[in-house]
């Protein structure tokens, strides 16, 4: 237990160095309370490299709000990597003013990807790699349909994930681009099915008889996702 | 808090005094010009008890902040309620079948935040959605698209609102996971509805889109910003504005909605 609370009270340190270091880190000294916190209290996981950069062999997702951080990071590189990937395409089949939504789209996602990893500085997890063989980019109907799935599962899994968070600036942060996600999946699914009640813009599917958008926990989320995602994630969130 | 009070009587005097004078503001500068009769402050905002609530700048307790949706929704509620069943108003039948399936997640939301207040639940106030004829009326045939601007600012003001309440949730998991699943229907809501009315489903810098009047400015102040967290977002300023909708608080969402309240 001495060695657990002298560990955390080094990294306490070493976050609170790098919090003064300038106003960009205040976003560390905040997570830095939590993370040291948590490792007070012996959960799991209480050694310095617990989320670490492994493109090699993988990233780890620990439980606490630099795991859920690290998680949106996971999914936007996955967000931004599909379209990506649809917008370099040619003969998808998509219009000029569809293109034109999946180049917005696109770089929204680049935009919250690339937040996240200034935001998590020598706590990101590395760079996943994707694996998109399962659609066919030159359908437009797989297109949109990936793009559906991509959205809707963006938004139940912020939507999950804010209970999850300790620290009330990132739970903002979250709540900024979730109702992004989400106006990207009623715009796709406007797309699929234009002006459409019941499987449309926030059809039944996805909206339940009390008027609630889903919510799911990362390992939902993350066992949907793995299709498209080949580098491995250990997720000790819920 | 009870039944026969409504938001206004529970929350703090400062703000129902600011909302009452930008009110008057606005409808003084209203589109029916110097003519305008003001209205008399309703008996609603001059009932202004000591409120047991904390300021705008401390924490809002849950019941507070639960009484503020559900007077927003009551808003949206009645707003397409009253949409659906005008006549001649909605003259696009898949357009009609959008307002329908919103109005019914407004009518869920209000009969859940009514749920889960129970008798703390606020009563339903009295709109006028002309803003004391600010805006022509928008359930009159003809007014289509009145209706649809007023739509897509009461939706946009909708996201901005949820999501500036969500820190006063975080202690209490449940409501707060509530919250954010009613926040993201609103954001599909807004996004559907800037596409009927041609535009994208984001919002650009703070710009309202074309036929917004300029009295809904409030809705998107603010929608600007391109750092977070002091990072500046990468891409065009478009871009990085797109890509985080911004909060408002509950005054500045109560100073909006308040125009709409009889």
């Amino acid at each position: 237990m001495a060695d657990i609370i002298k560990a955390s009270q080094q990294k306490l340190d070493v976050l609170d160095n790098v919090a003064r270091s300038g106003d960009r880190r205040t976003f560390l000294k905040w997570a830095g309370a939590t993370v040291a916190l948590f490792t007070v209290a012996g959960a799991a996981g209480c050694s310095d490299d617990d989320t670490t950069t492994n493109p090699g062999t993988g990233a780890t997702l620990t439980n606490d709000d630099f795991g859920v951080l690290n998680y949106a990071y996971a999914l936007e590189q996955l967000e931004a990597a599909f379209y990506t990937k649809v917008v370099a395409s040619t003969g998808t089949g998509l219009s000029a003013d569809e293109m034109k939504i999946m180049t917005d789209i696109r770089d929204h996602e680049i935009a919250h990807r690339d937040f996240f990893k200034a935001a998590l500085t020598t706590k990101a997890i590395g760079s996943l790699e994707v694996d998109f063989s399962s659609i066919d980019f030159t359908k437009r109907d797989q297109i949109l349909a990936a793009a559906k799935t991509f959205e809707d599962l963006g938004v139940s899994a912020y939507n999950g994930a804010g209970k999850l968070l300790q620290d009330a600036n990132f739970l903002l942060i979250a709540g900024k681009i979730v109702s992004v996600e989400a106006r990207h999946a009623a715009t796709i699914r406007d797309l699929i099915n234009p002006k459409n009640a019941g499987i449309g813009f926030a059809g039944d599917d996805v909206v339940d008889a009390m008027g609630l958008d889903m919510a799911k926990n990362p390992s939902v989320v993350l066992a949907a996702a793995k299709t498209y995602i080949k580098t491995s994630i250990t997720n000790n969130l819920p | 808090m009870n039944m026969n009070e409504n938001l206004f009587d529970a929350i703090d005097p400062e703000i129902t005094e600011k909302v009452i004078s930008r009110r008057n503001v606005l409808r003084g500068a209203g589109l029916m010009g110097a003519g305008l009769v003001l209205a008399s402050v309703p008996a609603t905002f001059a009932l202004l008890s000591n409120s047991a609530f904390g300021k705008q700048n401390t924490p809002q307790d849950v019941t507070t902040v639960l009484n503020f949706a559900l007077t927003l929704e009551y808003l949206e509620e009645e707003f397409y309620q009253r949409a659906i069943t005008a006549s001649g108003l909605i003259a696009d039948a898949a357009e009609k079948a959008v307002f329908t399936q919103i109005h019914k997640h407004e009518a869920a939301h209000v009969a859940f935040l009514k749920g889960a207040l129970g008798s703390a639940a606020v009563a339903k106030p009295t709109f006028d959605f002309t803003a004391g004829g600010a805006f022509p009326d928008p359930f009159t045939a003809g007014n289509y698209q009145t209706f649809l601007a007023l739509s897509q600012a009461f939706e946009d003001t909708g996201v901005r609102a949820y999501k500036g309440q969500a820190g006063n949730l975080i202690s209490d998991k449940a409501t707060l996971t509530a919250a954010l699943q009613i926040h993201s229907v609103e954001a599909r809501h807004a996004a559907e509805v800037r596409r009927i009315r041609g535009l994208k489903g984001w919002i650009t810098g703070s710009d309202p889109g074309a036929g917004i009047p300029p009295q809904a400015a409030a809705v998107y102040a603010g929608e600007q910003v391109t750092s977070q967290l002091n990072i500046q977002i990468a891409g065009s300023s478009a871009a990085a504005s797109e890509a985080f909708d911004e909060p408002l608080t509950m005054e500045q969402v109560l100073a909006i909605a308040g125009l709409f309240i009889a």
